[in-house]
């Protein structure tokens, strides 16, 4: 009875270690395989278009409203203490801190992730990724990579355009609206807003969830079980495992960069 | 689609970034001063610093000339010593300067009044590591209305 249970405890850590170990065996082949610049870099940008371009308006529209929901209640919040002067640090370093990085990679992970899985993985169930490899062509540097590296170069500019856009998404509801001096918005948030502590970390959390989530989006489709209901399976984990990890890396990353 | 629209399209978007990223630096980060590489650095000494962070802007007369870099506790006499780095481009202070902590608004963040002093003969400027003498202490809240409740009695 114990010792099953001891065994099937040790049968799902082996799975797991050895799920990751194929994980890292799928990325390492992805990432320093040897890239062939004529022959990737039209596939590249066609990725870069897949992910990145059609991406662009659900990150332009919600990074527009965040910003006006944020002007809104920081605003109601801050008129009681006459500190509405401080509503445009209050936008921009939740933005640029928190905000922008974090709701990228989880919409990026529902938009560009789960499609991502879908495709390898009905690659993989059609068995065109077998009869590449049939063909002699790396599946692995024909459909990952270009995908991997796609989705990491265009997350951190999502996140830089959600940023932005949530920050005029705050000075539409704070000034236009509600009547904040402009001045004092733009004043209060240049003094209190690092370009190194606050910018150049907000982009570099943004490149981590890219990484993580293209990591966990690609291995989930390349690891599928080859039926409609494995990828329907894997295309769910893709979404929940991103989201998770993201959060989870966020306060990591938050904690090393803002704790001390 | 053919792939022209697509180069185009991903051209479109990366310049887009490229575009806000700069927004982000200068217009809400405001880039043009961080002091690297065109500022000089002064020391002060104070009794209490208050508030007062790194990062806290140097004003003369509302203007801001440069900021707080460092602050740490003299070894020696046990006082805070605030190093100051200031806009090269605002190099002529005479050493009759004096050093205020002033706070914006009544509850607002405390900043370093710069007041310039006299200029005669015998007065040398500011240079590069210098010590400013004359300075006054953060105006502490707590300390005001401890004594005025001190001395009411």
């Amino acid at each position: 009875m114990l010792l099953d249970r001891v065994q099937r405890l040790g049968a799902t850590t082996l799975q797991s270690i050895a799920g990751l170990g194929k994980a890292a065996l799928m990325l390492a082949g992805a990432v320093f395989g040897k890239p062939n610049v004529r022959k990737g870099l039209p596939l590249l940008i066609k990725q870069l278009y897949v992910v990145g371009v059609l991406s662009l308006l659900i990150i332009l529209v919600s990074g527009l409203f965040i910003g006006m929901v944020l002007g809104l209640q920081g605003y109601t919040v801050l008129v009681k203490f006459g500190a509405e002067g401080m509503l445009g640090p209050l936008v921009a370093l939740s933005l640029l801190r928190e905000l922008g990085p974090v709701v990228t990679a989880l919409l990026f992970a529902g938009r560009a992730g789960s499609a991502l899985t879908a495709e390898i993985g009905l690659m993989k169930a059609t068995e065109q990724l077998s009869s590449m490899e049939m063909m002699a062509v790396d599946p692995l540097r024909r459909i990952i990579a270009p995908r991997f590296w796609a989705g990491v170069i265009s997350m951190p500019l999502l996140a830089i355009i959600f940023t932005a856009v949530g920050i005029l998404g705050g000075h539409l509801v704070g000034v236009d609206w509600l009547g904040v001096d402009a001045g004092s918005y733009w004043s209060s948030m240049q003094a209190n807003v690092d370009l190194h502590q606050d910018v150049f970390n907000g982009i570099i959390k943004s490149i981590v969830f890219a990484f993580v989530v293209m990591a966990i989006a690609l291995h989930k489709g390349f690891d599928a079980v080859p039926t409609s209901e494995g990828i329907a399976k894997a295309t769910t984990e893709t979404v929940v495992t991103a989201s998770l990890a993201v959060l989870a890396f966020d306060f990591v990353l938050t904690a090393l960069m803002f704790g001390g | 689609m053919n792939s022209r629209k697509i180069e185009l399209l991903v051209g479109v978007f990366v310049a887009f970034a490229i575009g806000a990223f700069f927004v982000l630096a200068f217009k809400v980060a405001n880039a043009g001063f961080t002091g690297s590489g065109d500022t000089y650095t002064l020391y002060a000494d104070f009794e209490n610093i208050g508030g007062l962070r790194p990062r806290s802007p140097v004003k003369v007369g509302g203007v801001v000339v440069g900021r707080v870099a460092a602050i740490e506790l003299d070894k020696q006499y046990y006082t805070p010593r605030v190093r100051l780095e200031i806009s090269r481009q605002y190099d002529n202070f005479p050493e009759t300067s004096s050093l205020v902590i002033l706070t914006s608004g009544l509850l607002g963040e405390q900043y370093l009044g710069l007041q310039p002093g006299f200029i005669d003969d015998s007065v040398h400027l500011l240079q590069d590591g210098d010590l400013i003498e004359d300075t006054r202490s953060a105006m502490v809240l707590e300390e005001l209305i401890g004594q005025f409740l001190f001395n009411r009695n």
